[in-house]
């Protein structure tokens, strides 16, 4: 089971609390991730990446036990500590704005 | 018992006020999608209770949201907006040419005839049409054959505002971008013409250019499709030939700068508009929220100020938030800025708020009941 905080406005578009769980079979890696997050949750799709492109919108980041991965390749492997729920993968909206 | 329904999107969620037809008692339902830009809220005129609304973050683009019983719920429905093809590119405001994106959905227009079928009004600017009920969406892609490389943003984007389907003619409908212009299809949307002629904008080069105007909205009143009323970047003008060709009716407005423009539900002559000082100061002139009619298509117009601030009001009123609902007597709704929604029961006469705190109003829709 994999640990998945979003952001405020997703949790109220998802009807969703604090963190959801996702089941990942294979390699658990960001893209890994979204594709599991955007089955289980369909209207997050082109939410946080774009639908056709598959990039990362530019207002949010990726964070896995306190490393800022956004700019990471999405088929790197995250940290073991994801992989086994013990940390979880944060998804979050840039700070800009008011 | 009749009623209305307004459907109201602010910069911050949507709200739908409801009344009964004498309009004096208001129910305020909101806000939904919170926190959540909502551009326009629209419902179907064969079937009310099904709403299409446009939610949308800089942060976290765009969602379509439907609903099947007039508001109270909400699903949401496709979201992917790929435009066809190679988008290509379009004029940018240094000169240069720019990728076509995908920003937002400004508009919403649903069939007159299928509540399934909807349209798109998107930035940048193009069409889209949705025939599943908004779960599917395809570019009408001869839009952008009209120039579109021609097409430059405004100073809110490269957006199509305005929709507008000829009820005696379900193959022609009219769009109306900024800045680019007021364009028609003949054709169900297959092919599309610039409709500019008599326009004259200093703001552009050309300034009768066929393409490239700061068309702000257009309004048609359903018993005289040919005959199109417009507001533009500067100059209220009208044609009653379908687009054309233009003229302008500002007349005695104190300045034809403004956004809305919308027809009285029963009287094709009847037009109103909301007149702002200038491009670069968006507020009423001498700090007075007047609304100017006009009951002779133009050139002639009066100040509707009963019940509206005369004094220290620095509010827009933008070119979605202004409605009339089509009961006896004409109802007349606006949205500003300033989180104000204002009726009017008599056609404009007398005005008052229905609600003064919202965030900025994006966008006003009304539904007449039955």
């Amino acid at each position: 089971m994999i640990r998945v905080v979003i952001p405020h406005h997703l949790r109220t578009l998802a009807g969703v609390s604090q963190e959801v769980e996702i089941y990942i079979d294979g390699l658990v890696t960001q893209g890994a991730i979204l594709d599991a997050l955007e089955s289980k949750y369909p209207m997050l799709r082109g939410t946080i990446r774009d639908q056709i492109t598959k990039e990362r919108r530019p207002f949010i980041r990726f964070f896995a036990c306190g490393e800022d991965m956004s700019l990471e390749s999405p088929d790197i492997p995250l940290p073991s500590a994801v992989v086994i729920g013990a940390e979880p993968f944060r998804i979050v909206g840039a700070m800009a704005g008011g | 018992m009749s009623g209305v329904r307004v459907l109201v999107g602010t910069h911050k969620g949507a709200f739908i006020l409801t009344s009964d037809e004498r309009r004096k008692d208001w129910q305020v339902s909101g806000p939904h999608f919170a926190g959540w830009e909502v551009y326009h809220m629209h419902g179907s005129p064969v079937d009310p209770n099904r709403l299409y609304a446009s939610q949308s973050s800089g942060w976290f683009g765009q969602i379509i949201q439907r609903s099947n019983d007039g508001g109270q719920t909400w699903e949401p429905v496709g979201n992917k907006f790929a435009y066809d093809g190679v988008p290509g590119t379009h004029l940018w405001y240094d000169g240069t040419q720019h990728p076509w994106e995908f920003k937002r959905v400004w508009r919403l227009e649903p069939s007159l005839t299928d509540p399934d079928t909807v349209y798109a009004g998107v930035e940048d600017a193009a069409l889209f049409r949705s025939t599943d009920g908004g779960q599917n969406w395809q570019e009408l892609p001869g839009l952008r054959e009209a120039k579109g490389h021609l097409w430059q943003p405004g100073a809110g984007g490269m957006c199509l505002h305005t929709i507008i389907q000829d009820p005696s003619n379900a193959q022609r409908i009219y769009v109306a971008i900024s800045a680019a212009g007021a364009f028609r299809t003949d054709n169900g949307g297959q092919t599309w013409l610039p409709i500019n002629q008599g326009l004259n904008s200093g703001e552009i080069p050309d300034t009768g250019a066929e393409v490239g105007h700061c068309v702000h909205n257009i309004a048609m009143h359903p018993s005289r499709p040919n005959v199109l009323f417009m507001q533009k970047h500067w100059d209220v003008m009208r044609s009653d030939n379908s687009g054309d060709s233009w003229n302008e009716v500002s007349g005695n407005l104190p300045s034809d700068f403004g956004f809305p423009i919308a027809v009285h539900a029963h009287e094709p002559n009847t037009i109103y508009v909301v007149p702002i000082k200038s491009d670069s100061e968006h507020f009423p002139p001498d700090g007075k929220l007047r609304v100017y009619r006009s009951r002779t298509g133009g050139n002639e117009w009066e100040a509707l100020t009963n019940g509206l601030p005369q004094s220290d009001c620095y509010v827009n009123i933008l070119r979605s938030a202004f409605a009339v609902d089509t009961l006896d007597s004409c109802g007349i709704y606006f949205g500003t800025t300033g989180g104000q929604v204002y009726a009017s029961s008599d056609s404009g006469g007398s005005w008052m708020p229905i609600v003064s705190n919202l965030p900025a109003v994006l966008s006003v829709e009304v539904q007449t009941l039955p």
